[in-house]
């Protein structure tokens, strides 16, 4: 896979990180969604948000890409102006929407948008599509692809934005296992490229194979925010406990 | 009865042998129409899209007047036309009456909400599966609006085509600002009209089954393309 190492050059121009939630909370029909959020992402490595469904787990991704405003409190960029954080950052809805053109030309779109000269975006497209093991279907219509191959077509169009920061919401919902590794790949591939990775899950075997720090979140509130190798020994809180032992929790 | 199979022979052979004059109508008739459409399409299509991503005071009001538009009266907007047109309306000077241009803007104010509502439909439809997609890869609005135009590439073509199946078969506007003058500004619909009033039939019924047939393709062509979108995995 030709992926130049682009980290050093990250590290000197980052700005973006860390993302910092201060007293975020969340309300829509008077209802908190999410309540008091308070933490920072710092670069480097997966910070997985984990919890049952319904903990809030999309929502804070959405808040934190900007695409939802919070109700109370602020997300924060560190060092960059709204503009440069826009930039910064990419992320893959949980169910992607494919337009209805070749693969190429969808990986090709946010590109154009935020006026990449042509020969760079054919290069990075090109570069990504064979990173993901896209290239084959690179002339395909998007849609007809398989629903795991549009989930990569998906990351694919978010890691040629070469993000610092990339949001997965539940990248491998709908996936069979074999996908699922084919995905994880991917992911792990953008990572060791240097850029952070922010996804959701409720699936705790991805979250033990993927995570360097894990936040549970139970019931709109963020339990804890732990390295992962001690959120496996000995989670804090008490339903992250119960989540791990497998109990199913409300 | 012998008398319509007469004339129905007639109309055939006028047909088959290419008559000048069926065809000098039916030509003309065609050219004013596609040209109403492209203006109601220039128009139609980016006003529709912009509607139908667009959230500001007035979009309803806007949606609801274009939604009229599509069953005005065609007869009301030749004569309201005919106003303008006329040598002491606003547009006199231009001296556009009974002219194939004030046939041409005549049908296009008549598909132009046809094509824009039937987008805006479209584009709203779409929007809600995209919406959060484009604003994640930070599409603007307008940029949303191009887009969208462009994925809906499948379904639009049907709003077009209904477009021209109106001003094809229209006769009120074109009569009134066109004059149905011989050569000049006769349509396939006034030329109907005219040649039934007079008692020649054969000539009305041959542009009568012209007419038909051209709703019949504009229809075989609809259906076409929804087969070509089912086949693009659109």
């Amino acid at each position: 896979m030709p992926a130049p190492d682009r980290s050093a050059e990250r590290d000197s121009a980052s700005a973006i990180l860390p993302l910092t939630f201060s007293g975020v909370s969340f309300t829509a029909d008077e209802r908190t969604l999410l309540g008091e959020l308070a933490f920072q992402i710092e670069p480097g490595g997966i910070s997985v948000l984990l919890g049952p469904n319904g903990a809030g787990k999309s929502l804070v991704l959405r808040l934190a890409s900007g695409l939802l405003s919070p109700s109370r409190g602020a997300v924060r960029w560190l060092g960059a102006g709204a503009r440069r954080a826009r930039e910064a950052h990419a992320i893959v809805l949980q169910r992607p929407v494919l337009l209805r053109r070749s693969v190429a030309a969808n990986v090709d779109y946010p590109l154009a948008l935020r006026g990449i000269p042509r020969a760079e975006r054919a290069a990075r497209v090109a570069r990504v599509l064979g990173a993901t093991r896209l290239a084959a279907h690179a002339q395909r219509p998007a849609r007809t692809l398989s629903v795991g191959e549009q989930q990569r077509v998906a990351l694919a169009t978010a890691w040629a934005l070469e993000p610092e920061l990339l949001f997965l919401d539940e990248p491998a919902a709908a996936l069979d296992p074999s996908a699922t590794r084919e995905l994880e790949t991917a992911i792990c591939a953008i990572r060791d490229e240097g850029a952070k990775v922010l996804m959701t899950t409720h699936d705790l075997a991805q979250a033990r194979r993927l995570a360097s720090e894990v936040l549970f979140l139970h019931q709109g509130r963020l339990l804890e925010q732990t390295p992962a190798s001690e959120f496996f020994a000995a989670p804090r809180s008490e339903p992250a406990r119960r989540f791990l032992a497998g109990e199913l929790l409300e | 009865m012998a008398e319509i199979a007469d004339a129905f022979a007639t109309a055939w052979r006028l047909i088959a042998s290419g008559d000048a004059v069926l065809l000098e109508i039916v030509s003309l008739s065609l050219r004013v129409s596609a040209a109403a459409l492209v203006l109601a399409a220039l128009i139609g299509l980016p006003l529709g899209a912009f509607l139908g991503v667009a959230r500001f005071p007035g979009r309803r009001v806007l949606v609801a007047l274009l939604s009229t538009g599509m069953a005005l009266p065609p007869v009301v907007v030749g004569l309201g036309l005919y106003l303008v047109f006329s040598r002491e309306g606003p547009l006199g000077a231009y001296e556009l009456l009974f002219t194939p241009s004030a046939m041409v803007i005549a049908q296009a104010l008549l598909v132009m909400p046809i094509v824009a509502s039937l987008t805006r439909q479209t584009i709203e439809d779409m929007a809600r599966e995209y919406d959060e997609q484009l604003r994640a890869f930070g599409a603007s609005r307008l940029r949303a609006a191009a887009t969208l135009l462009v994925e809906a590439r499948y379904s639009l073509p049907t709003a077009l085509l209904a477009g021209l199946g109106r001003a094809i078969a229209e006769v009120g506007a074109v009569m009134i600002v066109g004059g149905n003058i011989a050569h000049v500004t006769r349509t396939m619909t006034t030329a109907i009209v005219l040649h039934s009033s007079r008692g020649d039939t054969p000539l009305a019924l041959a542009l009568g089954m012209i007419l038909v047939a051209l709703a019949a393709l504009v229809n075989g062509a609809t259906e076409g393309l929804r087969e070509v979108a089912r086949r693009a995995g659109a």
